[in-house]
């Protein structure tokens, strides 16, 4: 326990003095795996945790991210422009997309989550106040109280606040009884509703959690690039975070962190020599499902001794 | 006295089988209750009508008098009717203090706590080791189920119905598969389960059946045959005629 809380602190202060030691795109990186990070750890709780594979979650991000620039745009650049309508917008969509998703599970639960994603898709490319495909534009970050988030200093410990809050928030719900509960639902559903179990309940609520923490950055990605476009709730932002949470390590929570990570470092590094950084993001992956199936963390769990 | 458990006139059909055929039985509280009969007789069916998991084509399920019919199996459960499973129907990676602790919480009460501490739940941790203690796993509390006896499992599946607290406990098969060793272990359990739970048993081993039961039901394609006391269905023709008839046909 004293060593997690050491490696922690560690960590984050290597996160927080990172803009002191490098220069403007490592740092802009370093953000852009912050919010990959919360968006993929939000995916984890549904798919390491509860067992429910969504491929559909970019509509949280999406809806996050509109709603902030429309919000921070027309409302005001305050807070609750740019987090609180977002997240509360997110958990909507996710109690109505829920709502019809959990009825069906495995196959049925993917195709049916991301149809729901892809028709959000649809609407913002066609929607003329939204832009349509040029998305929306000139988006002002928030106003903080005493905090000028156009500042890159603030902002950055703005987004690594975010990041540790939502890896606090995460870690601490699936350790709690409702946290337990997904596992055992998890395991065997069916036994869970022999032995009293509203699955269905719980299933959405977690769905809903997962849908608002992904609508967090959504809002948090349009402030970090000043705009969103539909591409946010197209199949590959939903399909970029399964592969971070795989590469990562389902079922760890850190593991979408370090997933997000991997995954952005890749395609910034490869694309600066080659167009064809997909490939080596498919061969990356294809290595790590045969020879990691636990993704980084498993394999750092089996060299180290790390445990959860 | 009023039955604590009543099927009327329950009848299933699976297409053109009919896999229940009027069933009608009466259990009173604190009865321990042996269904019998060979197999697709449909005894499991019963079950599955009983605990929701099945609609029934016609007929009423009643729980202290009241229609439970068509309930969804998680409500079922909820009024106090717990079930184990033919099919060994665990939690596999988790361990068996998790097994048994989840299935005590199941009553939602602090299960939506989310960032409460499952530790703090002190009622259903200290109802699972209860239940540990009595199917016997109170020495494998921290092992995963895959890591159990296939003997052992039994009795964990066993347990984890009766965490939940019934008033009725339906044990479909609770020795199927079994070392001699470990029937005697199980019907030792069984019999030291506490009288307030009222029993309904599906079994083949009549050892078990006539040990454990204060009556016995004798099922024969999806209709009662016989319903009687251990020495008068023990006595009775027609059950081995059934039973040799059901072999014929398997």
């Amino acid at each position: 326990m004293r060593w997690r809380v050491l490696g922690l602190a560690l960590v984050l202060t290597a996160v927080l003095l990172f803009p002191r030691a490098a220069g403007n795109y490592p740092v802009k990186l370093l953000q852009e795996i912050l919010i990959w990070g919360i968006f993929a750890m939000s995916l984890d709780l549904l798919m390491g945790y509860a067992g429910m594979v969504s491929f559909g979650h970019s509509a949280f991000f999406g809806v996050g991210g509109y709603v902030a620039a429309l919000a921070l745009t027309h409302w005001g650049a305050n807070a609750a422009s740019g987090l609180v309508v977002p997240a509360v917008a997110a958990a909507l969509a996710a109690l109505v997309i829920g709502y019809f998703s959990i009825r069906v599970s495995g196959v049925y639960f993917i195709m049916l989550t991301l149809a729901f994603s892809q028709m959000f898709y649809a609407v913002t490319f066609q929607v003329a106040w939204l832009g349509a495909e040029d998305g929306i534009v000139g988006v002002p970050r928030p106003r903080l109280p005493g905090v000028d988030l156009n500042r890159a200093g603030a902002f950055h410990v703005y987004v690594a606040a975010f990041a540790l809050a939502t890896g606090l928030v995460l870690w601490r719900i699936v350790r709690s009884p409702f946290g337990h509960v997904l596992r055992g639902i998890h395991d065997n559903e069916a036994r869970m509703q022999a032995v009293g179990y509203a699955v269905s309940r719980y299933k959405l609520l977690a769905f809903v959690i997962a849908g608002t923490i992904a609508g967090v950055a959504g809002a948090l990605y349009t402030q970090f690039v000043g705009s969103i476009t539909p591409e946010a709730f197209l199949w590959r932002t939903s399909g970029e975070a399964l592969l971070m949470v795989i590469i990562g390590g389902t079922g760890t929570l850190l593991g979408g962190l370090l997933g997000a990570g991997a995954f952005i470092l890749l395609q910034s590094l490869v694309s600066s020599y080659t167009e064809r950084w997909m490939l080596l993001l498919g061969l990356t992956f294809i290595l790590f499902v045969l020879f990691a199936p636990g993704g980084i963390v498993g394999a750092l769990r089996g060299r180290i001794g790390l445990r959860a | 006295m009023t039955a604590l458990l009543e099927l009327d006139r329950l009848t299933r059909y699976f297409g053109a089988l009919n896999a229940l055929n009027a069933v009608s039985l009466r259990l009173a509280r604190r009865e321990r209750r042996a269904i019998i009969g060979p197999n697709g007789a449909g005894k499991t069916t019963l079950f599955n009508v009983i605990t929701g998991h099945l609609a029934p084509s016609e007929g009423r399920v009643l729980l202290d008098n009241r229609d439970i019919t068509g309930l969804p199996p998680h409500r079922v459960a909820q009024r106090g009717i717990a079930r184990s499973f033919q099919r060994t129907n665990l939690f596999p990676r988790l361990t068996v203090l998790e097994n048994l602790r989840l299935a005590a919480a199941a009553d939602g009460r602090g299960s939506y706590s989310l960032f409460g501490s499952v530790a703090r739940l002190s009622a259903p941790l200290a109802r699972a080791r209860d239940v540990a203690e009595a199917v016997g796993l109170a020495e494998r509390l921290g092992d995963e189920v895959a890591r159990l006896s296939y003997g052992e499992q039994r009795q964990l599946e066993v347990g984890v119905a009766l965490a939940t607290r019934p008033q009725l406990l339906l044990l479909d098969e609770p020795t199927a598969g079994m070392s001699p060793e470990e029937t005697q272990r199980m019907t030792r359990l069984l019999t030291n389960v506490p009288r307030e739970v009222t029993m309904l048993i599906i079994e083949h081993d009549m050892d078990v059946v006539f040990s454990l039961a204060d009556r016995i039901t004798v099922l024969h394609h999806g209709e009662v045959l016989l319903d009687g006391t251990p020495d008068a269905v023990r006595a009775d023709p027609r059950v081995y005629e059934v039973y040799l008839g059901g072999r014929d046909d398997a």
